[in-house]
């Protein structure tokens, strides 16, 4: 089944370092991976573990310091801003914060315009973008005539976040990075965004890749887990592989950090 | 926007400000369609006329008359003819005579006349004084005694076939004229310069050249700084490190050091206004350069700017879209301060005589520079350059005063 399966987005020796001298910090040391098409891969890790510097250097919004990004199979190109506009074509982000993902000075619909204009449907009469915007909108169950007009603030977290994964409807990505998608937002509006973001990805067979803290979540959506500590990998595998028969110590600690409900919190682990 | 303008509008020290400085454009504006007069044009013959009104005394001779008996009359007419060197001489007579000077108070006219009428001899000669001073005080003891005529003054005209004075009317001291019937009256409110030119009438004209000169100096200086600003902060790199050294060379000279060199080469003719106003503007963008790229610098890591390069923007649609109006703001306030400070700079280089060229307009530095030349602080003519201080001073202020509101408002933690 291995042989089958296409790479998607791998590096080699990915390296990350901030500052020099004393305040040098490495944020991502010497990783590799291969996530491969169509799966949904999680990426687990502590605040400051490494998970967003990563994910932005995956997203091309910051340079590596050392190592190789391939996409596709393919050495990753993206030094001229034509590159990087036809490499964001294939991969797109959802972040942590909805509240600062948004410009407030420009209205939903323009977000929304933004992308069909970027799948080359920028010259489409007027009704028809209407018509895919609204698609997009109840694809998430959002009512696009109530959205015109407004600004992103005036919406909720839930809603903002919905609308992200409205525009990822409407790009059509090969590869979706979710930067936390759900840490900010209630658990009740988590589980249907979740629910989306999943229904979503069978239906344009995108690759997803999971930042999150939360290793329940992992559990339930991925195919393949990362767990980070300080910039490296330190164990990865299928999920019941890494979840329930962690090896590292690290892992045992942030499956037993866990809060259970009906069950005594155990802090004896923690620090 | 309206709910930003209700909020800028509801800090206290923004209205203030923006009441003193719109009501000095009205003033600007509104003045000269009363009065279009030229400001530069010369009126007085002679310099520094004290602020008041002027009747014609030629007119006012044709004036109907009125009788007026009024009490202490005389009194004043006395104590107004003798002048105020004449009462230091009087003083110095008495001393020198043996009179107790505790006792002499030059201010009081009466008693001082008093005191000359019972010790003036003009035969007594005074040991130290010398024959022309001697001559002095017995031609103003004459003087003195002719304070005391009621008697009226005659106005003569020549008769040019005699060549004799022909008396053609009197005026006794208890006749008065109503300034309103005198067909020609011209009132200074803040009295002439040096050149006898209107001062209010100048002052406005100056006023406006001066905010002319600030809005450009401002303009220019924001337009640079901001572009810079922008430049380094979001493209950062090799860029970022260029604009940072030229920027840093402007800071460690002194700009007004620079402003007054380059004035200075420009040279006297070449400087009108717009000219002065253009290099004020190149002088004064570093700080705003620099406060614009600290600020980009922390927005262009931002979520909503991600999102955008994510969406397939270009560097200068992020730039317009994303970056420029979250300082909008900042600028706005930074620019506010340019102007005030393009003002003062302007008057800080013309009171130098650096300043634009003379002939053409006034301004406020200028008129500063006029004061100080022909030494109005020394002869105690404040009208010459304390309104001008005033102006200048309320508008910086007003200016300093609105900043601080739209900062109160776009700065939530300034708040009180």
């Amino acid at each position: 089944m291995a042989e089958k399966r296409k790479l998607c987005l791998s590096a080699k020796g990915l390296t990350k370092v901030f500052g020099f001298g004393k305040t040098r910090t490495v944020a991502v040391d010497n990783v590799d991976f291969s996530f491969y098409e169509g799966e949904v891969i999680s990426i687990v890790g502590e605040s400051g573990s490494g998970k967003t510097t990563l994910s932005k250097m995956l997203l091309g919004l910051i340079n590596e310091t050392e190592g190789e990004i391939f996409f596709l199979g393919q050495k990753r190109d993206i030094r001229s801003q034509r590159n990087k506009q036809e490499y964001w074509k294939n991969i797109q982000a959802i972040f942590q914060d909805p509240f600062s993902s948004y410009n407030i000075f420009n209205k939903i619909d323009s977000v929304l315009l933004d992308c069909i204009k970027m799948r080359g449907g920028g010259n489409l009469p007027k009704e028809k973008k209407i018509e895919m915007m609204r698609e997009a909108c109840s694809f998430v169950n959002l009512k696009f005539d109530e959205l015109t007009n407004k600004y992103p603030f005036e919406l909720s977290g839930g809603q903002m976040q919905r609308l992200m994964i409205a525009r990822i409807f409407l790009l059509k990505p090969k590869i979706l990075l979710a930067d936390e998608p759900t840490s900010m937002i209630d658990a009740c509006s988590r589980a249907t965004i979740l629910d989306m973001l999943m229904e979503l990805r069978k239906e344009i067979g995108m690759t997803v890749i999971f930042i999150t803290h939360d290793i329940g979540l992992a559990y339930y959506v991925s195919d393949s887990v990362y767990i980070m500590e300080h910039g490296k990998f330190v164990e990865s595998g299928t999920p019941d592989e890494v979840i329930l028969h962690p090896k590292q110590p690290y892992t045992k600690r942030l499956i037993n950090d866990v809060p259970k409900i009906y069950e005594e919190w155990d802090l004896s682990t923690v620090g | 926007m309206i709910h930003t303008l209700q909020q800028i509008f509801h800090s206290g020290k923004f209205k203030l400000g923006f009441a003193i400085f719109t009501s000095l454009l009205a003033f600007i504006f509104i003045y000269p369609i009363f009065i279009p007069e030229a400001p530069l044009a010369i009126l007085g013959q002679g310099t520094f006329f004290p602020p008041g009104i002027y009747v014609n005394v030629y007119d006012s001779l044709d004036t109907s008359k009125y009788i007026i008996n009024q009490e202490g009359a005389a009194k004043r007419r006395i104590a107004n003819k003798l002048s105020e060197d004449d009462r230091v001489a009087i003083k110095e007579y008495l001393v020198a005579a043996g009179v107790d000077e505790s006792r002499i108070d030059i201010t009081n006219t009466d008693e001082l006349l008093q005191q000359w009428k019972a010790t003036f001899d003009p035969k007594r000669s005074i040991k130290g004084f010398t024959n022309a001073k001697r001559n002095y005080y017995i031609r103003l003891n004459t003087a003195l005694q002719s304070l005391y005529s009621t008697g009226p003054a005659i106005i003569a005209v020549n008769d040019p076939e005699t060549n004799t004075l022909l008396e053609s009317k009197k005026v006794t001291v208890t006749e008065y004229v109503n300034v309103n019937e005198v067909p020609t009256v011209r009132i200074f409110p803040l009295g002439t310069d040096n050149f006898g030119r209107d001062m209010l009438t100048e002052l406005v004209a100056a006023t406006k050249t001066s905010l002319q000169i600030g809005f450009i100096a401002g303009l220019i200086a924001t337009l640079i700084g901001l572009t810079l600003g922008l430049l380094a902060g979001y493209i950062g790199g090799f860029v970022d490190d260029i604009i940072n050294f030229i920027s840093n060379l402007f800071i460690v000279i002194p700009p007004f050091v620079l402003l007054v060199l380059i004035s200075f080469s420009i040279g006297q003719e070449q400087r009108g206004a717009s000219t002065v106003a253009a290099v004020i503007g190149f002088t004064s963008w570093v700080w705003t350069a620099r406060a614009v790229r600290s600020q980009v610098i922390s927005l262009r890591n931002r979520d909503h700017v991600n999102l955008s390069k994510l969406s397939g923007h270009s560097i200068p649609h992020i730039i317009l879209t994303d970056i420029l109006p979250y300082i909008a703001s900042y600028v706005i306030m930074a620019m506010i301060l340019q102007i005030s400070s393009g003002i003062l700079a302007e008057a800080s280089l013309s009171i130098l005589g650096l300043g634009p060229k003379t002939t053409e307009v006034p301004t406020l530095g200028l008129m500063m520079n006029w004061a100080m030349i022909y030494q109005a602080q020394l002869q105690g003519n404040w009208w010459a350059y304390f309104p001008v201080l005033a102006v200048i001073a309320l508008i910086a202020f007003s200016m300093n005063l609105m900043n601080t509101g739209l900062d109160q408002v776009f700065n939530p933690s300034l708040r009180d």
